[in-house]
């Protein structure tokens, strides 16, 4: 009795009706998606243009490329665009890998000793809902120029990364604990072949969450303190009132996140691939 | 048969266990005294929740009694305890380990030799029919195959006690019978002492040589059955074979009045 179905060799016709209903719905959604986009970047043209919007407020998309081309120069004033991006993703990195690593101690000990799980409960549950930018200048008092960016981008993930890496601890079924425990584990034993291997779809989903908050951390700690990176560029952008900067640099925020976000779905498929 | 003929290698003197919680305390098991011979096959049946399951943690060692003395093979039990198998109710295979793997997980966690337990475990899971499986992750078994690869994990280890919770409980009706077959012949012959915990009158006489009835909370020991089917060879008949003896409706029928199952179960 294997769980492999009975395929039909030969397909029927109402198989291959099916198919092509199916991939037509497919190229649909993609088509719509595309044509969504487009919309948008058409209006964000337009409205500018004829004057509908203050162009001053939004520049164009057409004027991001030759903005980027310009920037892409480093001039004595100003480093190269690439640098600013360069310095935005390393402290994004540099932030959401802390967070992980710090997370899962964090977690772990937790788990471990239940007591201080439920003493330090409400306080972690404060620090969660905490508005952490608040911190921003703190920070940036505390720490100086360059820490306060990865102080901010590690502060704003730290904490739903431990609770929600707990909670996944938490999870994993006790029955398989109980069994580990029916051959002797020790708790270290029931930790590491049990709880963490039972526990990577939780980092997945950690780190989905944590990426993209640590380039916000990152983002809102160059706002105050950088003369580095993208939320700078977007901050001196604004105060000059050159919408072209500020608009390039939010665009290639946009690809990075998307970049991102791709990189960790590759990852989940090939961690996930074997479940 | 006389279980003082042997030494016990399975004994609870005057066992109580008592649960705590803020709410209040709760009695599991009070006085209960059994003890299993060498290589007896045992079956315990009880109402739902008189602490069958209870007793067999206790065996396994990973539940201390709060009163009496629990025993294997003339020592107080101090924890798990590598002559002991416990298989429980579900096959809770990892699914993020290959069958082959999960089938080391005793061994690797008992630090025994890893060559050794694979080649083991192979051997094990081959005799099972499980031999093309050994790589495949569980997900891709079906129910029977998965508690097959868990019967493999357990003896994988060399127990000689097997500890069998419900181990069935999980299955559809014909898949279970098979696997009683199948599960009563491999221990057999590996001559193991096993004590079946179970709620299923029929599986318990059909396939072990002795049935204990436990009462209600808290659990004590009702009454003691052997089983006996008269068989041309001699041998005991297989558990398929033994629901069609005419004595599993006499046995079914005592054990029955026994259990007092009434409707508010």
């Amino acid at each position: 009795m294997s769980k492999t179905e009975a395929m039909v060799i030969v397909p029927s016709s109402h198989y291959r009706v099916w198919l092509q209903r199916e991939r037509r719905g497919r190229v649909a959604v993609r088509a719509t998606q595309l044509a969504t986009l487009l919309a948008f970047l058409l209006l964000w043209e337009i409205l500018p243009r004829e004057q509908i919007i203050n162009p001053l407020f939004t520049s164009y998309p057409s004027a991001i490329w030759p903005t980027f081309l310009e920037m892409l120069k480093a001039t004595p004033q100003q480093p190269s665009i690439l640098t600013h991006t360069w310095s935005t993703v390393v402290a994004t990195v540099i932030g959401f890998t802390a967070a992980m690593v710090i997370g899962t101690v964090v977690a772990a000990a937790l788990w471990w000793w239940n007591s201080l799980y439920r003493v330090l409960d409400p306080y972690l549950v404060v620090a969660n809902a905490m508005p952490k930018t608040a911190f921003v200048p703190i920070f940036y008092v505390w720490l100086g120029a360059s820490l306060s960016i990865y102080g901010m981008s590690l502060a704003i993930s730290l904490f739903v990364t431990v609770l929600m890496i707990y909670s996944g601890f938490q999870g994993v079924d006790l029955n398989k604990i109980k069994l580990a425990q029916t051959f002797g584990a020790s708790k270290s034993q029931i930790l590491t072949k049990v709880v963490l291997p039972g526990s990577v779809p939780t980092f997945i989903a950690a780190l989905k969450v944590n990426a993209g908050l640590s380039l916000v951390g990152v983002i809102v700690g160059e706002f105050q303190s950088a003369s580095l990176g993208l939320g700078y560029l977007i901050q001196y952008g604004s105060q000059i009132f050159k919408m072209n900067i500020v608009m390039t640099a939010v665009t290639i925020l946009v690809i990075v996140s998307s970049l991102m976000y791709l990189a960790i779905s590759w990852l989940e498929s090939a961690v996930m691939g074997r479940r | 048969m006389d279980v003082n003929a042997a030494l016990p290698q399975v004994e609870l003197r005057d066992v109580g266990l008592r649960y705590f919680s803020r709410e209040g305390e709760t009695e599991a098991l009070r006085k209960l005294s059994i003890s299993v011979a060498p290589g007896e096959f045992v079956g315990i049946i009880g109402p739902s929740g008189c602490g069958k399951s209870t007793l067999l943690s206790l065996i396994s060692g990973i539940l201390a009694p709060t009163e009496g003395a629990v025993l294997v093979d003339g020592r107080p039990v101090a924890g798990p305890n590598r002559k002991v198998g416990y298989m429980l109710q579900q096959d809770y295979l990892f699914e993020w380990r290959t069958i082959l793997e999960n089938a080391v997980l005793g061994a690797e966690i008992q630090g025994l030799s890893m060559a050794k337990a694979r080649d083991r475990a192979t051997q094990l899971l081959i005799r099972y029919g499980l031999g093309q499986f050994l790589h495949h992750l569980p997900r891709q078994l079906s129910g029977g195959m998965r508690q097959r690869a868990a019967l493999a994990r357990t003896l994988c280890t060399e127990p000689e006690i097997v500890l069998l919770d419900e181990p069935f409980s999980a299955l559809d009706s014909q898949t279970r019978l098979a696997l009683a077959d199948e599960i009563t012949g491999i221990l057999r012959r590996e001559a193991k002492t096993v004590i079946l915990v179970t709620h299923d009158i029929g599986e318990a006489i059909s396939m072990t040589e002795r049935v204990i009835v436990m009462s209600r909370r808290p659990g004590q020991v009702k009454s003691n059955h052997s089983i006996h089917f008269a068989t041309q060879s001699g041998a005991r008949p297989t558990p398929f074979a033994a629901r069609n003896a005419p004595e599993f409706n006499k046995y079914f029928s005592t054990l029955w009045q026994e259990l007092e199952v009434n409707v508010q179960d």
